[in-house]
């Protein structure tokens, strides 16, 4: 499993993210606030169409496939609890909607040299200690 | 080709295994997955940079407050990992998956989304 191929994939897989991200314009906090402020669809479209897309290969390749090209099998996640998911989409929410950022665009962004994003990035993991050390219920 | 799940705002609790002895941080699911989220994050860096090499693209440098940032990003950093997702994993991987709960997720966050941008954009 830690063949040269399985890292290579996992980079190339990243980089067509942050080349889609990129292309896209969702890298471009200007273009998610205009979207979330109903001034602009076209984020609707990119967000539908990777859905769509990663829906078709996740319903149907485990079905064609008996494993993963790489891996013995394919993983999954578990849900989480409805409430916890809920009062976080929410507060994630609130997030997105000041900054125009959020956890992919954020990484990607450094990329396309849009570097103000950093500031989202070092703040969101911030938030992310903050939840781990107080809030993950351990 | 790896059958693994994206989903970049678990990354962003997966690095903290590297430096925090915290048992949260520690948990098999962060020390296990942080190797190949560090290498596909590197990959977004990477596929943003191509795009830019091409010819005829250009980034603008966003004007957004850095206040903004700076505070929406500790917002939906706190809330993505509290939630168990974030854009592109309940988004993008969980709404795939048919996820009652990621797709739930997401109607609640583009949901808060609009009414803060909104109320932003009124305010300011």
């Amino acid at each position: 499993m830690n063949t040269a191929i399985y890292w290579v994939v996992i980079l190339a897989s990243g980089a067509l993210f942050g080349f889609g991200l990129s292309f896209s314009t969702m890298l471009q906090p200007e273009v998610v606030l205009s979207f979330l402020r109903f001034e602009d669809f076209g984020l609707l479209l990119v967000l539908g169409s990777a859905t769509g897309l990663t829906m078709l290969i996740y319903q149907l390749a485990p079905g064609i496939l008996k494993k993963p090209f790489l891996v013995e099998k394919f993983s999954s996640k578990p849900d989480g609890e409805l409430k916890k998911t809920l009062i976080g989409a929410m507060i994630f929410g609130i997030g997105w909607g000041l900054a125009g950022v959020c956890p992919g665009p954020a990484i990607a962004g450094i990329g396309a040299g849009n570097w103000p994003v950093i500031y989202a990035l070092i703040a969101m993991l911030g938030g992310a200690y903050v939840q781990g050390r107080w809030f993950s219920g351990n | 080709m790896t059958g693994l799940v994206g989903g970049m705002s678990s990354l962003y609790s997966a690095v903290w295994s590297y430096c925090s002895n915290i048992a949260f941080f520690q948990k098999d699911s962060h020390v296990k997955s942080r190797q190949w989220r560090l290498v596909y994050a590197a990959g977004l860096i990477l596929g943003a940079f191509i795009w830019l090499s091409l010819p005829g693209t250009e980034m603008p440098v966003t004007q957004v407050p850095t206040w903004q940032l700076i505070l929406g990003g500790f917002i939906a950093g706190f809330g993505a990992r509290y939630g168990n997702g974030c854009t592109s994993g309940h988004g993008i991987c969980g709404m795939a998956a048919l996820s009652v709960t990621s797709i739930l997720a997401v109607i609640v966050f583009l949901g808060a989304g609009m009414v803060t941008a909104q109320l932003v954009a009124s305010l300011g």
